[in-house]
């Protein structure tokens, strides 16, 4: 069954760039700040999402991630969210830490899980789907297929979202990779790391 | 419209990051949650700390948020009555 | 399909170290919910179980040098330890290990005893990992409070896909004040031992604890053994802390994980809940037991034994109905006073002994996510 998964269309947003299927959508100035990239990417894309401004950092680079992933197509209830990274959600745990000081901050705690990103994208989308956040030192290109895989198999999901969405001391480094049983690429290691990491870069 | 409440619209818009939102743009009996400006369950939390952070008052009871918090005016009436700080 | 099975199994808690002992607590009656007037976020005090790391080095120094280790990673360590014990003859060199945290050593957060990086999730496994000297990469699942679940879960599936042989889960979270404050700045914690599906529960208790299990296709072919039959998550799409009203992702995971398993509601023998003791979250279970034809099963929650253990906590859950199957048993839902919740369940109200085949195990967690899991018994005769 595996081999007829296909990556469909993917999205990155590192060093300053937004990229859907390898072609530059929104670059950000010269040392501009991440919170004002993130703002300028949801100004420039004139999304109308007011939940965004509550966002914490990783929530909002899914979740922007998400919305350039899905231009224009509305996607499939039974869209699995696969999900990874490096830091978990540890930017908003030093950010609630220091609220801990003086009145510690309900709205700041609530995003000290990195899976409060898959449930962002879900009401966004209304993804009623099945979820799952991982975390690894580096992509794992590997955990993604074994995952999806069985999620594929077992007739869980029509079609999945892969993402690494990952921030730590403001670096930040975002890959979604959307999976169906059409696409580009085929669904597998290789094509999955030339995505993630494209050489022409 | 008294200071209060321009300072708590202030304030509200910061706390609770309605960065689309102006003060011109919040009535004073406007609800804050449900249909008016759809505040949600964790914003009511961090009203509560704001409460307390800026005013000294300190809300323990859910059930008596939910009176206090149902718009600008009843918001600023209680805290003239409470306020510590 | 060739199924997995749920081994050898350890839970490291305020009631005991090891399984045996927390069943016998347990079966007594006993709770890990003292009170505790320690926290500069709780100054009237707040109930919770926690294990002193003074005991946890008593048992640690066994096995390695206690200043070396956070307290987290020396509990991961303890629990993987007793499966080891209990299984020598295990081949490492195909074994996965497979970790389930909300928070890792946060406990750690803004203090210099250890290097940095031990505040990552990937370097608290490494650190267990290298401990055993497991080869395979280990795999970390950090989804909220249905974490312990979902890691027995991804053992199953990345069995499955050929990734392990078998694979040893280990869950554990602490109560450090990170969460406490946390919790208590969303009014949460409740100012008694928690009382789920109750008339006057007031919120969650925290715990901490460990546990580990083995999960393989490899049982004892001469003893009743469990088998893990399948699991389902689901999302509500509606809040991110908030659960849903109508219970629906809840509802979603456990009414698909029947239909794909061909299993009617009135086939399951004994349902562990989640049972926070939050109003809306056992509200809102009770709503979700109830669409999905639930409402007749004999169902308990495990929160007034332990507290809310977040990353453990469905893990030892799935543990200890692993057990009820095993010995045909039913934990009274401890602390349940009358029942709260607008439907109503049939909450466990003493220990008996009823003959068990089917469980199915659910949780919920921030992010809206739900998962549900079924269990099944194979007798041998």
């Amino acid at each position: 069954m595996s081999k007829n998964l296909f990556i469909k269309d993917s999205v990155i947003i590192r060093n300053g760039k937004l990229l859907r299927n390898g072609k530059v959508v929104v670059q950000n100035y010269p040392d501009q700040k991440l919170s004002s990239f993130l703002k300028e990417i949801y100004k420039d894309q004139e999304l109308k999402y007011p939940k965004f401004f509550k966002m914490d950092k990783l929530s909002k680079l899914g979740y922007l991630a998400s919305e350039i992933l899905f231009q224009n197509i509305e996607p499939d209830p039974e869209t699995a969210l696969v999900f990874s990274n490096a830091a978990s959600s540890l930017e908003t745990d030093n950010a609630y830490a220091e609220t801990m000081n003086d009145f510690p901050s309900p709205s700041v705690f609530v995003y000290t899980l990195p899976n409060i990103m898959l449930g962002e994208i879900s009401i966004r989308f209304q993804l009623r789907s099945e979820n799952i956040f991982l975390v690894s030192e580096d992509f794992d290109p590997g955990l993604f297929i074994d995952y999806s895989k069985t999620l594929f198999q077992q007739e869980k999901a029509r079609e999945i979202v892969c993402g690494w969405v990952d921030l730590h001391n403001s670096d930040y480094d975002v890959f979604l990779c959307h999976i169906g049983p059409e696409g580009r690429y085929d669904f597998n290691e290789e094509e999955l790391k030339k995505l993630y990491l494209p050489t022409h870069e | 419209m008294s200071d209060l409440h321009t300072e708590l619209k202030k304030s509200i818009i910061e706390q609770l990051n309605l960065e689309d939102m102006e003060v011109s743009e919040i009535d004073n009996d406007e609800p804050l949650f449900g249909d008016g400006l759809g505040l949600d369950s964790i914003d009511a939390l961090e009203l509560i700390v704001l409460l307390e952070k800026d005013y000294g008052i300190k809300l323990s009871d859910p059930q008596q948020g939910k009176e206090v918090f149902n718009s600008i005016n009843t918001m600023a009436d209680f805290i003239e009555k409470n306020r510590t700080r | 399909m060739k199924r997995n099975y749920l081994l050898s199994d350890s839970i490291i808690s305020p009631l005991g170290f090891g399984t045996d002992a927390n069943l016998k607590a347990i079966r007594s009656g006993g709770s890990a919910l003292k009170f505790h007037t320690n926290s500069r976020f709780l100054k009237d005090g707040f109930y919770a179980g926690l294990i002193p790391e003074k005991a946890i080095d008593e048992h640690f120094s066994d096995i390695g040098a206690p200043a070396m280790f956070t307290k987290l990673e020396k509990l991961m360590i303890l629990a993987v330890q007793q499966i080891l014990d209990q299984n020598p003859g295990l081949e490492m060199q195909d074994t996965g290990l497979i970790i389930s945290t909300t928070k890792g050593s946060i406990d750690q957060l803004g203090k210099d005893e250890f290097p940095e990086d031990r505040l990552f999730l990937w370097k608290l496994a490494e650190v267990i990992a290298d401990f055993f000297q497991i080869k395979k990469k280990p795999v970390v699942v950090s989804n909220a409070c249905i974490s312990g679940a979902l890691a027995v879960k991804t053992a199953n599936d990345l069995i499955t896909a050929g990734r392990f042989l078998n694979a040893i889960v280990v869950a554990g979270d602490l109560v450090s004040d990170f969460v406490l404050s946390g919790f208590q700045s969303f009014q949460a914690i409740s100012e008694k031992p928690c009382r789920p599906f109750s008339s006057d529960r007031t919120g969650i208790s925290l715990g901490e604890a460990s546990a580990a299990i083995l999960i393989g296709p490899e049982a004892g072919k001469n003893e009743d053994r469990i088998s893990y039959i399948d699991a389902c998550t689901a999302n509500d799409a509606n809040h991110i802390s908030g659960p849903s009203r109508t219970g629906e992702g809840l509802y979603l995971s456990i009414s698909r994980l029947l239909a794909a398993n061909n299993i009617e509601p009135e086939e399951i023998d004994y349902l562990s809940a989640h049972g926070t003791a939050t109003e809306f979250n056992d509200e809102m279970e009770a709503i979700a037991f109830n669409r999905a034809g639930l409402e007749k099963v004999p169902v308990n929650s495990f929160k007034g034994y332990y507290g809310h253990t977040l990353g453990a906590s469905a893990l030892i859950e799935t543990i200890l109905t692993k057990h009820s199957l095993l010995e045909n048993e039913l934990f009274t839902s401890l602390n349940f006073s009358e029942v709260g919740v607008s439907i109503p369940l049939n909450i466990i109200k003493e220990n008996r002994n009823k003959k068990l085949s089917l469980a199915l195990k659910t949780a919920s967690g921030f992010g809206g996510c739900n998962l549900a899991m079924l269990l099944k018994k194979e007798v041998y005769e």
